[in-house]
């Protein structure tokens, strides 16, 4: 007959149950994820992201803006009708990690890419009232400062150690891409386009003399949720 | 210590110091210099105090050192107890202040001042570690330190590594804190702290486990309590969540950015696996470790049931486990994924209940001390908002009801009922507990003041909660409102604007709280300096009032 004073007088023998216990959960769940294929959808367009946007995507996290605005559109009529079609698995699949967000204090921004201009963006970061009275977001007027950035090279290489496919010639170009792409006069880009397909070349912030955090936080912004080709994307193909 | 392991000690955390100094010289970011030369002061500091310490004459060559003079009896190490319950004070009252100050944010974004330091993006990690971890941790490492000592009998084990353990985790603190001000953060929820500061905790905890372990092998007490199972499994699995959500890669070996392991959907999973359980093992499991020792000394009766304990100890640490995808219903995870997460969600509801049921029925034939107790009453009420938010939290893990109450102010009112209502108050009321016991005085400095921290925390959660619930549902069905004609009758702007006034109200309510913990404090260094206030006994307070 099993008595749990056995466990009770064994501390070695209580860690190891209980260790033992609350791992079978974590198992069952998320190694499947890792390999079921259906896990992440098969779709046209996804890419990684252009250094520039890369940048800009750590100046969202570095605010916390995923604090208060999610990139995760759940499939409810007026959530597609308020934001559009709702979030796929294959569109963070280049985020390490993810900023799907837990709280809409703000809006979506899943799909804000195109919705705006990049003048409505820099007025709304500098001052957010000033474009919609009834906001409570805090302003960013500080994101005018030049774009710091020690080694770009080296962000896509550790990306692309994680498995995000960066191709070796991506990460050589990478410190002329990110100037380039908030240069459309530039020679290099258009090899910015042709390195990362629908990257949006121009300069972002309304001031050609400096590369800034606003370029780089506008193209992020303006890249969202404009990648993947819905026109090819089949339903039924990819349900899980 | 001997002074031959005092000497080694030196040598290592030299070592140390020299070492982040020549990191600090390579850093390739403000961040990463900042925090080496952090590193550096702690660990030069340390190496000093050390030194100072080192004796080498000739008794204390030959025998080894008695107890520390200044612990309580001399049979067991209160030292640390005690400068824990400060830290818990202190880091309990900045934590609340920050709550409180973007709350107000919230309410009058012109708070945030619009500068790096001070918008509600920085501050909001801030507020969640420096409640989280600096208090909850603080009071986690504190009672468990004092209650392995007491029900095992024996003193700690590894005595210097406990004090390392208590300076490392505040070490940890300081830079997790210093981070998110100065911008770094991995993105992800209640695990912001970037790859050093991880790696970093990751001794501390090692240490800590160690310590904990180490005191249960050497007790004197054939069982080990009820309290130490729980205590146990809070640290183990804190280990293992903590190890496997922090796996990321550094740009540098001497920047700070890193960028985590997992992409998407299964970083998004891991991250909730270990959210989660940050709040079943973190927030839970240790805080019943306290429940099952304070309630039944306070009480002065035994644990209700026995058998009980037994089944809701290991029911609820292995559906715990399994919860973590409730966080992310109607998302792009696999819809397995997140139907077993609501299933065993829904479970654990009663595992949760196990605990609320064994520590109220603690006080079956002692129900009377309610009236002239007030820490007794602080402790059963925390079980009391435990029970509560254990019921609501299955239900908003179903996924219809998380389809509206998802992205709203409804899971912060919940996190809040839990926070404030079951972590704080039992955390409150272990301390009033323990002050006067670690201090040698006879009773707290006034019993009428923790009367007023227990009611103003009350009123202060019940404002917090009910403001957040009716906020939350409101724009949960703003947002899917439709009018006649089949459109959207809502902007999201406009549902912004209407929840101004449960903003307000939810500020005041954190205020409230906040201002309880002065009295605490208040209370508690009067107490430590050994003053005693007449006060008229509770008891006829409440029957004049009646």
């Amino acid at each position: 007959m099993f008595s749990h004073k056995i466990i009770e007088k064994n501390s070695t023998l209580l860690l190891v149950l209980s260790l033992l216990v609350v791992t079978i959960g974590g198992i069952i769940e998320i190694v499947p994820t890792f390999y079921l294929e259906n896990t992440i959808e098969k779709v046209k367009g996804m890419r990684p992201y252009s250094p520039l946007e890369l940048m800009g995507h750590n100046i969202y996290k570095r605010e916390g803006c995923n604090l208060c605005h999610s990139q995760m559109i759940r499939p409810f009529r007026d959530e597609v009708e308020r934001y559009g079609h709702y979030s796929l698995a294959a569109e963070s699949m280049y985020d390490h990690p993810f900023v799907w967000g837990s709280k809409r204090t703000g809006p979506d921004l899943a799909r804000v890419g195109g919705r705006y201009s990049d003048e409505w963006h820099r007025e709304h970061l500098k001052d957010p009232r000033s474009v919609v009275p009834e906001s409570i977001m805090p302003g960013y007027p500080f994101l005018k400062a030049p774009l710091k950035v020690h080694d770009i090279a080296a962000h896509l290489r550790a990306n692309q150690r994680l498995g995000v496919p960066y191709t070796e010639e991506q990460i050589e170009a990478a410190a002329v891409d990110m100037v380039s792409q908030a240069d459309p006069d530039s020679d290099g880009a258009e090899d910015v386009v042709s390195r990362y397909p629908k990257a949006q070349v121009r300069d972002f912030d309304g001031d050609p003399t400096t590369l800034t955090e606003m370029d780089a936080l506008i193209a992020y912004l303006q890249m969202l949720g404009t990648l993947v080709d819905f026109s090819t994307y089949s339903v039924e193909e990819n349900s899980r | 210590m001997d002074p031959l392991s005092t000497v080694f000690a030196v040598a290592l955390s030299g070592i140390a110091t020299l070492l982040t100094l020549y990191f600090a010289s390579q850093a390739q970011d403000t961040i990463f210099f900042v925090h080496m030369i952090i590193f550096a002061l702690a660990a030069g500091l340390f190496t000093i105090y050390l030194a100072r310490k080192c004796d080498f004459s000739r008794e204390q060559m030959a025998t080894p050192q008695g107890d520390d003079p200044g612990s309580y009896q001399g049979t067991y190490s209160d030292g640390i107890v005690r400068l824990g319950v400060i830290a818990t004070i202190f880091w309990g009252i900045v934590g609340f202040t920050v709550g409180v100050v973007i709350a107000f944010q919230l309410a009058f974004p012109a708070l945030n001042f619009d500068l790096p330091f001070t918008n509600f993006g920085r501050l909001r990690p801030l507020h969640t570690s420096a409640v989280i971890f600096a208090f909850g941790g603080n009071a986690l490492i504190a009672t468990s330190l004092y209650i392995v000592q007491r029900t095992c009998r024996v003193r700690l084990a590894f005595e210097p590594l406990a004090w390392f353990v208590f300076w490392g985790y505040q070490l940890f603190i300081v830079l997790a804190a210093t981070g998110y001000l100065m911008g770094s953060t991995q993105a992800k929820e209640y695990a912001e702290p970037e790859w050093y500061v991880d790696l970093w905790l990751t001794v501390v905890w090692v240490a800590y486990l160690l310590v904990f372990m180490m005191t249960l092998m050497r007790r004197k007490e054939p069982h080990i309590y009820v309290a130490n199972w729980f205590f146990l499994s809070f640290i183990v699995t804190v280990a293992m969540l903590h190890v496997v959500n922090g796996l990321a890669l550094p740009v540098s070996p001497f920047g700070s950015h890193s960028y985590a392991a997992f992409s998407g959907v299964q970083s998004a999973l891991v991250q909730w696996w270990y959210g989660h359980n940050a709040v079943g093992f973190f927030l839970t499991a240790g805080f019943l470790g306290m429940m099952y020792y304070f309630i039944p000394k306070q009480a002065n009766r035994p644990v209700y049931s026995y058998r009980l304990s037994i089944i809701h100890f290991w029911s609820l640490i292995f559906l715990y486990i399994w919860a973590g995808p409730h966080h992310l219903h109607y998302t792009a995870l696999p819809d397995w994924a997140q139907t077993l997460g609501m299933v065993f969600s829904v479970m654990l509801w009663m595992p949760s209940w196990g605990g609320m049921i064994n520590g109220l029925m603690t006080l079956s034939g002692a129900w009377d001390k309610l009236r002239t107790d007030p820490i007794l009453r602080m402790l059963v009420a925390s079980v009391a908002f435990y029970g509560m938010s254990t019921f609501e939290g299955p239900l908003m893990s179903i996924r219809s009801v998380n389809g509206l109450s998802h992205y709203t102010d409804w899971t912060i009112g919940h996190v809040h009922s839990g926070a404030l209502g079951w972590n704080a108050l039992i955390s409150f009321g272990a301390i009033y507990y323990l002050a006067p016991k670690l201090w040698s005085r006879r009773e707290m400095y006034s019993l009428r003041l923790i009367n007023w921290h227990f009611w103003i925390a009350t009123l202060g959660i019940v404002i917090y909660a009910a403001s957040m619930w009716v906020s939350g549902i409101t724009q949960g069905l703003m947002w899917r409102e439709y009018n006649a004609d089949g459109f959207l009758v809502y902007s999201f702007a406009e549902t912004v604007l209407i929840l101004h006034p449960f903003y307000v109200m939810r500020a005041v309510g954190g205020l409230m709280f906040l201002f309880g913990a002065w009295i605490m404090a208040y209370n508690v260094w009067r107490t430590i300096r050994g003053e005693r206030r007449v006060d008229q006994p509770v008891s006829e307070v409440i029957t004049v009032g009646a």
